[in-house]
């Protein structure tokens, strides 16, 4: 699939990438070992065997650096670590760690190459790898992108056996046992005769020799534990309030902040006038902040009083003021010195479209906000010396070098203590609530500030996902798809995001065309050009990124040509599809909801229709089938089939768990979510306005994971970009109405 | 004035129109209880009051009149209320942010009506925003709950 000129670019790209304060990369650098950040204040008798293991005489620790914003991964990173150390649930604590360079993150690196997660070539390998070294040597330590259980499957198993062995080792020699009669089980080594030690009393010894470097991984025949349900390390704590999350932080004599910055996204504060809010009840402190204000009280509620009692004066916004002329810009990139690049470009599309009809169609997919459960926060305190922060972020590096910025510390001096998160999807990547809470306590010295954002405060500064617009023109011949010729347009989220971190990122942006370009169909001809907008409201990751709208777009637009071409929707893909995984997933989710492929031999009952689609992202195929009923009341969503082939299922209860809330996620948005911009500020304010899916619109969802990949793959995203379009196109199967713009609610009523 | 939370009667010095979600979280650092969105659309922050599950973002203190149950009160770890034994069974936590409220909510509809059926289960629920989607697996807990409280009796 990669084009020489891709490459070349990509290649550039990778070893041009800045980090914030600037380092220089080499190649020598690749190949050192990342220094262990837990030798550092370890206590004198622990040992400590690579990153993410810690033993002392007291307990097991084990590091799960990836954040967990609900999708399970402290506990996959912790049963992938206890299976091969043979410790079991419940013999260990976990920890997020500290924050290091040797928590780079190899699996984000996939997503960044432009080729098809199904191309198994060796330039596609070679570029995932040289994109994998970029990632080491900026010690990108990251959750995002469902890459954790990828970039853990391995290393973490490695960790496991290489900490067993090594403590193994040393009770063969410790007791002079021959190493072959010693077995390891329930975090102790057993010995010939039936005695048994401890792991807590082999760490002092261990710490005298040498780790055992070359182990051999076990047979997942072998396993106790990673692919059988486990019960989750937090499940307990989290069905009984006694979890604490960022906000419910609290230290001696902490206060408590909230802030007000201009709505209108990055644009400035002429004047404001606090002498009301200064006088009102629990009030501390006002002081100012980077485009607005933020107040200081003995209760956040007094803080958020008040702070919607301070008068304000904004600057306008860096962007268009209203919604509709982001669509105008949009709609007029479409144009040669805007294409970001042609993904695809197979067949004659130009000839096949001049050979017959053609159909034509446009799709929109609109702004959407993250708003997890949990409002941002941060607890922070800043002292001459250092930084101290407590919060839930999917960016632990990144983050200390950027509050080190605001605060005139030196990143080192950062401890961060990363947290388990409300949610995110995508909305903990970011950093400005982090740099406000640096600036309010850099201006209090001393003192912890809690900062919590409002609902509406966190709605007024999510950067939502990014719009997006799609031109389809395609062509049908004999009952099938003959062409399809695919224009995305957008505004680039990797641009604006990194933009935001300071990282400058040269090259086509892969995600405008993602969910897109990147289906394995093998289509007679196909074109798929992706034109980049300038920059409009600030965007970021939203759960999925670019496949929610370009997934939405590409298969819609396919459904379609198959209902021009007079064909059946699931029979037709089948036919289509180009890749023998994503063919099982097809015929997966079909067998699963016995769909019948003779066209129109699915009896379904009176105002009942059914949707498919297929969409891989992040590596998986995902193929989802919706079923609606029209009824008197509104569209009503009965059930939902699922099929996904991620290689590898760690928990399948969580994987279960996940997956249905990626189909709700992804179902709710496309019912009833949008921002939309009006004197430059988000219209959308609280979950009034944008709530997503509730309890009594939830379908039955049936879920079935494939294990036939041959890469371990992430589950946290792919389900989400399937959902809308099957939606739309059950919609159009049971109404007759064609739905062509996210949310659906502007076009059809919901129960 | 006199608040009694959990069984425990407290003095809390605050403007009578603080909400009682922000008199448990910030006065009383009792954090189960969750503030989601301030106006009555997540559940997050829903409590008990003499038994009733009430939003507690929207409860002023100055107008409480009764005895406040948070989750802390229902369960807890060592002593886990049916609910919660049924939410841990079905795992149903994703990030787990509502499942406070979800539980509280859950537990005032058994307490109702012990054998709810499933609209009864949407309806009573529809004000408790899941923004992970774990719904499937809260009808699964409540249900299950159900049948324990059925064999209890
Ligand atoms: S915080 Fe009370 S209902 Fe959302
Ligand atoms: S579990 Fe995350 S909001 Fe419900």
């Amino acid at each position: 699939m990669g084009r020489l000129g891709t490459i070349t670019k990509r290649t550039f790209l990778v070893g041009s990438a800045a980090v914030a304060g600037g380092i220089a990369f080499g190649l020598y650098k690749l190949a050192t070992p990342q220094e262990n950040p837990l030798e550092e204040g370890l206590l004198e008798n622990a040992a400590t065997f690579n990153p993410w293991i810690l033993i002392d005489s007291e307990k097991i620790t084990l590091i799960t650096p990836h954040g967990d914003k609900g999708q399970g991964v402290t506990s996959m990173q912790a049963a992938l670590l206890a299976e091969e150390l043979d410790v079991e649930f419940g013999q260990f604590e976990t920890s997020f760690g500290q924050p290091s360079a040797a928590y780079w993150n190899t699996a984000m690196a996939d997503e960044g190459v432009p080729f098809m997660a199904t191309d198994k070539s060796f330039k596609a390998d070679a570029m995932r790898d040289v994109m994998g070294g970029v990632m080491k040597l900026m010690g990108m330590q990251g959750t995002g992108g469902s890459t954790s259980t990828p970039d853990s499957y391995e290393k973490l198993r490695i960790a496991g056996a290489m900490a067993r062995e090594t403590l193994k080792l040393t009770a063969s020699k410790k007791f002079k046992t021959p190493l072959d009669q010693l077995k390891t089980k329930n975090a102790a080594v057993i010995f010939p005769g039936g005695k048994i030690v401890k792991y807590t009393e082999l760490a002092v010894d261990a710490a005298q020799i040498a780790p055992v470097q070359d182990v051999q991984l076990r047979d997942p025949s072998e396993w106790r534990l990673v692919g059988r349900p486990m019960k989750r390390v937090d499940i307990v704590e989290k069905s009984t309030g006694t979890l604490k999350y960022g906000i419910d932080q609290t230290m001696k004599d902490m206060v408590y902040a909230t802030v007000k910055v201009n709505p209108r996204q990055g644009g400035g504060i002429k004047r404001y006038d606090a002498s009301t809010a200064e006088t009102m009840r629990g009030v501390k402190k006002i002081l100012p902040v980077t485009n607005g204000v933020a107040v200081i009280a003995s209760n956040t509620w007094y803080a958020i009083q008040a702070a919607e009692e301070i008068e304000f004066e904004w600057e306008p916004a860096p962007y268009p003021a209203e919604q509709k002329d982001h669509w105008a810009e949009i709609s007029k990139s479409f144009v040669e010195e805007k294409l970001d690049s042609e993904w695809r470009n197979d067949g004659d599309v130009e000839q096949a479209l001049s050979a017959r009809e053609v159909i034509s169609r446009e799709y929109r997919s609109p702004y959407v906000a993250h708003a997890p459960l949990e409002p941002l926060n941060v607890l922070i305190r800043v002292s001459a010396e250092k930084v101290e922060i407590w919060s839930g972020h999917q960016m632990p590096r990144m983050l200390q070098k950027i509050v080190a910025k605001v605060t005139g510390h030196n990143a080192d001096q950062v401890t961060f203590h990363n947290l388990y998160m409300g949610g995110s999807f995508g909305h903990r990547l970011e950093m400005e609530h982090l740099k406000l809470a640096a600036e309010i306590a850099n201006q209090m010295r001393g003192v912890p500030i809690k900062l919590t954002y409002s609902r509406e405060e966190d709605f007024a500064h999510d950067f939502p996902r990014h719009i997006a617009m799609g031109r389809g023109k395609g062509t049908v011949k004999d009952g099938k798809v003959e062409a399809i010729d695919l224009e995305i347009a957008a505004p680039s989220v990797i641009n604006s995001q990194m933009g935001r971190a300071g990282l400058s990122i040269p090259g086509p942006d892969a995600q405008i065309a993602a969910g897109a370009w990147n289906n394995p169909y093998q289509f007679p001809n196909y074109r798929m050009r992706a034109y980049r907008v300038d920059e409009l409201a600030p965007v970021s990751s939203w759960r999925s990124v670019g496949a929610a709208g370009a997934g939405f777009i590409f298969d819609s637009f396919l459904d379609e040509l198959i209902h021009e071409a007079g064909a059946d929707p699931m029979a037709e893909r089948i036919r289509l599809m180009g890749d023998k995984t994503s063919r099982t997933v097809l015929e997966t989710v079909a067998e699963m909801c016995s769909w019948n492929t003779k066209l129109g031999a699915t009896k379904l009952g009176e105002n009942k229709g059914r949707g498919v689609a297929f969409v891989e992202s992040f590596g998986v195929p995902v193929a989802e089938v919706v079923e609606v009923t029209n009824t008197e009341d509104g569209l009503k969503i009965d059930k939902v089939w699922i099929a996904c082939d991620v290689g590898r299922i760690i928990d399948p209860v969580n994987f279960e768990n996940l997956v249905q809330g990626g189909v709700i996620f992804g179902l709710g948005h496309a019912m009833n979510c949008e921002i939309t911009y009006s004197d430059g500020m988000a219209e959308q304010s609280n979950y009034d306005s944008h709530d997503g899916m509730r309890m009594s619109q939830c379908p039955e969802i049936f879920v079935k994971g494939l294990e036939n990949g041959s890469k371990v793959r992430g589950i946290g995203e792919p389900p989400v970009p399937p959902a809308a379009p099957a939606l739309a196109n059950a919609i159009f199967a049971a109404t007759g109405k064609r739905l062509r713009e996210m949310p659906f609610n502007k076009h059809i009523d919901f129960v | 004035m006199k608040i009694v939370v959990n069984g425990q009667e407290t003095e809390v010095d605050v403007s009578s129109d603080m909400p009682l979600l922000w008199v448990l979280r910030d006065e009383l650092n009792i954090t189960g209880t969750k503030y989601g969105c301030g106006i009555a659309q997540c559940g997050a922050c829903t409590v008990h009051v003499d038994g009733v599950a009430v939003r507690s973002c929207q409860l002023a203190i100055g107008d409480l009149k009764g005895e406040v149950t948070t989750i802390e009160g229902v369960g807890t770890p060592s002593s886990l209320h049916v609910v919660q034994d049924a939410w841990i069974e079905h795992q149903v936590a994703q990030c787990g942010y509502c499942q406070s409220g979800q539980i509280m909510q859950a537990a005032y509809l058994l307490d109702k009506n012990p054998t709810p059926t499933d609209d009864d289960i949407d309806l009573a629920m529809s004000g408790n925003l899941c923004r992970c989607g774990t719904y499937p697996r809260i009808r699964a807990a409540i249900r299950a709950a159900s049948k324990q409280l059925a064999k209890g009796e």
